[in-house]
């Protein structure tokens, strides 16, 4: 009994690492394939162009609800204590530093990075891949390189975006329903916010996402069963992985980066 | 210099884990000809056109493709081996974010340095050959499956390889079309001066195109000869093929218990 259980526990640790050890190959593989994309940016735009634009709306329209949220809870809270003028400096730190990369993140695994999963793992079951390496073409290199490229440079754009419009966000709800003083909202902002430590860290943070998010969706759909089910397995694990990288991730980088 | 054979294939054993797909095989592919490579399903066709494409790789013996083996090659060496290849997928593998001219055109973008003005008129005679020359601008999603078909074996010879592999080119395929993709194979063949190894289950188009034909059955050659050879062979597992009977050397049913044994009418032992 005890013997059994410690054998399942040992093949599934087994099987851990080797999946492990095997990503780890197909991600060093992927940056090696990197060079050639750099001859070939019309590849890496085209897909920033699918990624990036596709999410686009869906990145917007979140940031603004969450700045509208953000703008009603922090009045409520700041008010308690008698500092509602600083309602503009918490919007914009809350979004720049922790919300922008994390929920743009978020609904990146949920939006392009399905959606890069389900095409990989379907070229993979129509044999398109197999093709191209028949005809000595580098499916690595030629879809996957161009798509991580885009992919990493996508997500902090999209960041951007949806901090700067949940700070419209806040405004609109800070300013324009509660009455906070327009002046004071912006100008708390401006005297708060560091270029480098909060808007530069939260670039950091979404590049980093953007390279494990997008690497957890490609990597999961090349290595999709080329069944039907195989690619919404592996479409679930990309949700499900990318989203708990992220979060563990954004821990990690919050104590290095903010850390006094 | 031609290669005498292009492709030759010595005592080459292959399995899937414990499971057995070719045991000592032997094959040759000649210059210049076409050959058809038949046998049931699961008998390991497919499995050869993987090894001669350096997909999968044998457990025992040499798969040799123009005077290199196979299995010694490193990536890159496999990958400018393949571009003297060309393989026309069961089921087309068609780049279905592409058009049909962007997928004839394809291996030509990725290989060569061609101006755009040559690379359009190589694409429009290759579809021009395959008789789709008008539905350049379509999207696969938009042509039948025989289209998707014949738009693949453009892609798969627009490089003029010396070596053209079809993986089951007549299945699905309207008479019509199975009859254009025949007389397509066979002309391409003797124009290109290539080599063409044809894995199909079709007696009848097949044999009216190929110069040898080679029968696989578990893992093994059991026939081989010409198609004429093969038409008036007695073995019983050639005539089973050639005459398309139920049963024979090739068994209808799975094995396993019989219907007697199932049905109560004989007890178990």
């Amino acid at each position: 009994m005890i013997g059994n259980l410690l054998a399942r526990l040992g093949g599934s640790i087994r099987t851990f690492l080797s999946d492990l050890g095997f990503a780890a190959r197909t991600f060093f593989m992927l940056l090696r394939a990197s060079g050639g994309v750099l001859g070939r940016l019309r590849l890496v735009s085209d897909q920033v162009f699918f990624i990036g634009n596709h999410s686009l709306v869906i990145i917007a329209v979140s940031g603004l609800f969450v700045g509208f949220v953000l703008g009603l809870q922090g009045y409520y809270t700041l008010s308690t204590y008698g500092s509602e003028q600083a309602l503009g400096l918490m919007v914009a730190l809350s979004l720049t530093r922790e919300l922008g990369p994390v929920i743009t993140a978020l609904l990146f695994a949920g939006r392009a990075g399905t959606s890069l999963t389900a095409e990989i793992g379907l070229m993979k079951a129509g044999e398109q891949l197999v093709a191209m390496e028949l005809m000595g073409v580098d499916p690595v290199a030629r879809v996957l390189a161009p798509r991580f490229w885009a992919g990493v440079i996508a997500m902090p754009l999209l960041a951007g975006i949806f901090s700067a419009v949940g700070v419209l966000g806040g405004y609109f709800v800070g300013v324009h329903l509660i009455g906070v003083d327009a002046g004071t909202f912006w100008s708390q902002m401006q005297d708060g916010v560091d270029v480098w430590n909060d808007i530069g860290n939260g670039f950091i943070k979404s590049v980093v996402f953007g390279i494990a998010v997008t690497f957890i969706a490609l990597y999961q759909g090349y290595q999709a069963r080329a069944t039907p089910e195989g690619v919404a397995r592996a479409t679930t694990r990309t949700v499900v992985i990318g989203s708990l990288t992220v979060l563990g991730l954004d821990f990690l980088l919050t104590a290095l980066m903010f850390s006094k | 210099m031609t290669l005498l054979n292009p492709v030759e294939i010595h005592d080459v054993h292959f399995s899937y884990g414990d499971r057995p797909i070719l045991s000592g095989l032997d094959m040759v592919f000649p210059a210049g000809k076409v050959i058809g490579v038949m046998g049931g399903s699961g008998s390991g066709k497919t499995t050869i056109l993987r090894l001669i494409g350096g997909q999968l790789r044998a457990s025992q013996g040499e798969v040799k493709v123009f005077d290199q083996d196979v299995s010694q090659l490193s990536g890159t060496d496999l990958y400018q081996l393949r571009r003297r290849m060309g393989m026309l997928f069961q089921q087309g593998a068609l780049f279905t974010d592409l058009s049909v001219f962007e997928n004839v055109a394809f291996p030509l973008r990725e290989n060569t340095d061609l101006p755009e003005e040559l690379i359009r008129n190589l694409v429009l005679l290759k579809l021009h050959a395959v008789g789709l020359r008008n539905a350049a601008h379509l999207k696969p999603a938009e042509i039948s499956g025989g289209m998707a078909r014949r738009v693949a074996l453009a892609r798969a010879v627009i490089l003029d390889p010396q070596l053209i592999m079809y993986d089951e080119p007549f299945a699905g395929l309207d008479p019509i079309s199975m009859g254009v993709a025949a007389n397509v194979i066979r002309r391409l063949n003797d124009a290109l001066g290539s080599t063409s190894i044809l894995v199909t289950h079709d007696v009848h188009e097949s044999f009216s195109i190929v110069d040898y034909v080679y029968f696989l059955s578990n893992g093994k050659i059991v026939a081989q000869g010409t198609p004429a050879e093969m038409r008036a062979s007695d073995d019983p597992f050639v005539r089973q093929f050639v005459h398309a009977q139920p049963d024979g050397p090739v068994p209808f049913h799975y094995p396993g218990r019989t219907l007697e044994q199932d049905f109560v009418l004989e007890q178990d032992a």
